[in-house]
């Protein structure tokens, strides 16, 4: 008896704590009668938020957030629709939003990086995007970037691209021409390293080494109009006369190139006045706080133009967005406007992709001028979803040639395994 | 019925004389216990509503049994021990059970790279890359129109209105237009305003979703908007046929049918980009072992795991228990002093001790080299053996205070008169450790040890942060090197930091780890009590 009046009490006083908070007022009853109370009042709640409008939401970083905030405050105000921002690491969007748009918890819109875009299509998240009326205004290699067998799958709005940086104190403004000239200037300004270059240690980085490979006429995969075929192309002569000239100036060389450089310790080493040149992205101005330096586009090593990569960075709709009408709307009128591109430049400076952007405001304006003679003759880093296993072959054997191993073997011995594990 | 907070603590033993059968009113206890299973309650019927407006029926149906089930144990008199272990256990079926049933189901799936989403969404994926912009096509200003249900698209061509739905092309109405082109008056059509659309959600999908034929010709395309306020013609070349579940590309002729793999394969052998998951079954357990591209490697990697896991354990738990034994020598002066200092590598967070050690074992610019080797060229963390060597020796310096600190508990809390008693008895130093000393220390150390070797086991953070599995094998393409352990290989092959995607893998792999882990543990603690009978 004492059990079922302790458990009638427990029901009717945890229903009317609920009660309470829910704030609907209701009065002592039995549990019966009350239980389908909280239900109802439930529905009724989520009717509630339905009718107050749509809720768009966004995944962006914190570096864009704010700019993102203004462009979504004019679209509130003018479309009563409410813009939810979630804020991620840019490294973690691509694995999660891989993961949430399958399971319906995605966002409509993230932003993100143009060389997921094979990755995101493979898989199936992300909807094709119309770059309405100001689509002529779009620089064309962002463009370019962000189109996949024909179809724009995203809205660019930056591009970047590693040029070469130089301290000025040491080697003057003038661009060096070529290599040796960059080398022979560098050793006569007296600084300890004449060129420094970010080889990610152990890793390897074939993306900032990436200008010179293309000097000597060695592209990843062969281009062919504009987009990029799975077919390697850094094979052959030109690939293996590009591996010995990492030989040649790598630890057992000349000693320019070294696998004891990460990305920290080369912009330590170009800030401390160490270095006289190194190639770096507009991401490592910050570090390079104590040199004067200027930027110019990379010189040829190999007799080509040294074309470095350029990545493109920009807006992707989810393909299981429930508003997608919403989310294009967002994009088209106020993304894709003069105005709305200027605040994302404000707030975080890259090169635009947008023209007519003002970039005085940066604080490197200088420098964003010369990354951007960098990514003009740049080309488009394959967004094709093999990419994801070059990089790991690449990158390798440049570390090994760099540590001193015979360039030609081993540049070869990548060729033949990527290759395979291409075909594989 | 009864109270934690004003009976002892309870002993099962002595069941029938339990607190809760003394219970003769409303105790200050049982009032806390009521506010605290209100709480509960709230909490649960929150989480049950919250189910029912997702629609997750699993996760409902398990709110209610759990809710139900608390209510009854912490009401009920004969549930006694489960009043203690019934949180914890809802915590392990909720963090751990499912966890462990989730992964488990992933590891029978394909579903990684290529395989991410559901046939369902596969299928749409298809359709929207294959339907393209008509070159050429003009963008119309576009007014949306309805008629009761029937949804239309309005726009105009030189200045004539033009209407149509999903059935019916694009027809000339009588109408108005404004300085755009947008039509603002269509005859027998009531206009839906942007707005309106905007904040309908199923309307806006509708529009989204609606093709209006440009003509009776199918190859013409048909108008479609993005925005709702400008449409383009576009043209699919995919036809989706649900009752023979076959995609057909109708520029080629080629059949798309869905093949065991999930994925969509052409009559002429080519395939779609987008897959769906599908059950292999053991597949992904057999591809571990026979697959040559990940046999070979993971074979490497467990042999490493292993050896890191148990070497660690040895060389931090003998440095330990060495420095303990030094520190507990009364003729050692400034003991509190000393100690504290041999705890620091232990207050330091362990992922910026390893980021450290990862600068200053840098061949050409690290203070090891240049203090310690006389500037030599070695490359801690470039050479296989050398880098594996480095982990060993940095996971030593972060783990062995925690074994002095342990051994030294334990030693103090030795009894001294079997030291004494072994002492009269005239043993040595080295006898009296090795006979009573070790073997008392083993009793209490042991299932430290063991939770430190299954620690150890999936110590991702040293290895992540140290040489991130690096150097890589030079023999495989698959991204895994000579220091990697399972867990990180796991998480390599799982794609989430970049690359292929293999959660089926990951997942399978996942799985033989927990199993390893079980076994090793359960083997060792057998063993253990063994230790405590002596």
């Amino acid at each position: 008896m004492r059990k079922t009046i302790g458990k009638a009490a427990v029901l009717v006083t945890s229903v009317a704590l609920l009660a309470a908070c829910s704030t609907s007022g209701d009065e002592e009853g039995t549990d019966e009668s009350m239980s389908p109370e909280p239900t109802t009042s439930a529905s009724e709640t989520s009717d509630a938020i339905d009718a107050t409008g749509q809720t768009l939401t966004i995944w962006t970083d914190a570096n864009r957030k704010p700019a993102i905030e203004a462009a979504a405050a004019t679209f509130e105000a003018e479309t009563g629709a409410t813009v939810e921002l979630v804020e991620k690491n840019f490294e973690d969007i691509r694995a999660d939003f891989l993961a949430q748009v399958p399971t319906g918890e995605g966002p409509d819109i993230t932003i993100g990086a143009h060389d997921w875009l094979g990755a995101l299509v493979t898989d199936g998240v992300v909807n094709t995007v119309d770059l309405g009326a100001n689509a002529s205004s779009f620089s064309q290699v962002a463009v370019d970037a962000m189109t996949y067998d024909g179809q724009v799958y995203g809205m660019p709005y930056s591009t970047e691209a590693v040029a070469l940086i130089q301290n000025t104190d040491l080697v003057g403004t003038e661009a060096p021409a070529t290599w040796d000239d960059m080398i022979a200037a560098g050793e006569e300004s007296g600084a300890k390293y004449p060129f420094c270059i970010n080889v990610n240690g152990e890793t390897g980085d074939g993306y900032t080494m990436y200008p010179f490979q293309t000097s000597f006429g060695a592209p990843v995969f062969v281009q062919e109009g504009g987009s990029y075929t799975n077919e390697v192309g850094m094979g052959g002569d030109a690939g293996e006369a590009f591996a010995t000239w990492l030989s040649e100036n790598g630890e057992k060389g000349a000693g320019h190139l070294s696998t004891t450089i990460d990305y920290a310790i080369n912009n330590e080493l170009f800030n401390s006045g160490d270095c006289a040149y190194t190639v770096a992205g507009p991401w490592a101005l910050g570090d390079f706080a104590d040199v004067n330096f200027t930027v110019n586009a990379v010189p040829s090593a190999g007799g080509e133009t040294a074309a470095p990569f350029v990545g493109v960075q920009g807006f992707y709709v989810s393909s299981q967005s429930a508003n997608a009408l919403l989310a294009n709307q967002f994009l088209t009128n106020y993304i894709a406007t003069p105005e709305a591109m200027q605040a994302l430049y404000d707030a975080d400076p890259r090169l635009p992709a947008f023209e007519g952007v003002d970039t005085a405001s940066a604080p490197f304006p200088d420098a964003i001028a010369g990354f951007q003679a960098s990514a003009e003759q740049g080309v488009p880093m394959p967004s094709i979803p093999e990419m994801g296993s070059v990089w790991d072959f690449w990158n390798a054997a440049e570390a090994k040639i760099i540590k001193g191993a015979d360039p030609v073997d081993t540049w070869n011995k990548m060729i033949t395994d990527l290759t395979a594990a291409l075909a594989g | 019925m009864s109270t934690e907070t004003t009976a002892p603590a309870p002993s099962t033993g002595k069941r029938a004389d339990s607190h809760s059968r003394r219970w003769t009113g409303l105790g200050w206890g049982f009032v806390a216990k009521l506010l605290i299973m209100m709480i509960v309650n709230a909490f649960g019927v929150s989480a049950i509503m919250s189910a029912w407006n997702a629609q997750a029926w699993v996760i409902l149906g398990a709110s209610i049994v759990l809710l139900v089930v608390a209510d009854w144990v912490y009401f009920s008199r004969r549930m006694l021990p489960l009043k203690y272990i019934y949180p914890g256990l809802v915590f392990l079926l909720v963090f751990q059970v499912f966890t462990m049933i989730y992964t488990a189901y992933v590891a029978t799936t394909n579903y990684g790279a290529g395989h991410n989403v559901s046939k369902s969404q596969a299928i749409d994926a298809a359709l929207i890359q294959a339907e393209r912009e008509v070159e050429g096509s003009p963008s119309y200003p576009l007014a949306v129109v309805r008629d009761g249900d029937t949804i239309g698209f309005a726009i105009s061509e030189d200045g004539v209105v033009e209407v149509g739905t999903a059935e019916e092309p694009l027809a000339e109405v009588d109408g108005a237009i404004d300085d755009s082109g947008r039509p603002t008056e269509v005859d027998g059509w009531e206009i839906v305003k942007v707005n309106e659309l905007l904040s309908d959600q199923a309307l806006a999908q509708e529009v989204t979703d609606l093709r209006v034929p440009v003509s009776d010709e199918a190859d013409d395309g048909s108008l479609r908007t993005r925005e709702g306020s400008t449409a383009k013609v576009y043209r699919s070349s995919l036809v989706w046929d649900e009752d023979a579940d076959t995609l057909t590309d109708v520029d080629s002729g080629v059949v798309y049918t869905p093949n065991d793999r999930g994925t969509f394969v052409g009559d002429d052998g080519s395939t779609l980009p987008a897959g769906w998951y599908v059950n292999v079954g053991f597949e992904n357990f057999t591809k571990a072992v026979t697959d040559p591209e990940y046999s070979k490697p993971l074979l490497k990697v467990t042999a490493w795991t292993f050896a890191f896991a148990i070497l660690t354990v040895a060389s931090s738990f003998l440095l330990g228990l060495f420095f303990a034994l030094v520190f507990n020598d009364d003729r050692i002066r400034g003991k509190k002093t000393l100690r504290t200092l041999f705890i620091l590598p232990y207050a330091f967070p362990a992922f910026l001790t390893a980021l450290l050690w990862r600068g200053m074992l840098n061949p050409e610019f690290g203070i090891i080299n240049k203090w310690f080797f006389f500037g030599a060229d070695i490359n801690w963390l470039g050479d296989p053996w050398l880098a594996r060597f480095s982990i060993l020796f940095v996971n030593l310096w972060l783990s062995y205070p925690y074994w002095f600190l342990v051994c030294t508990g334990a030693l103090q809390s030795l009894p001294s008169e079997t030291t004494e008693a072994a002492k009269i008895d005239g043993a040595g130093r080295w006898r009296q450790f090795r006979s009573i000393t070790f073997p008392l220390l083993m009793v209490s150390t042991a299932p430290l040890a063991i939770a430190s070797f299954a620690f150890n086991f999936n110590n991702f953070t040293i290895i992540y942060m140290l040489t991130n599995g690096g150097p890589r094998f030079e023999d495989t393409s698959v991204p895994l090197g000579s220091t990697d352990i399972l867990i990180s290989a796991i998480y390599q092959i799982s794609g989430v930091a970049g690359g292929r995607a293999d959660y089926g893998l990951a997942a399978a792999l996942s799985i033989v780890v927990f199993v390893v882990v079980g076994l090793v543990s359960a083997l060792a603690f057998r063993q253990t009590k063994k230790l405590e009978e002596f």
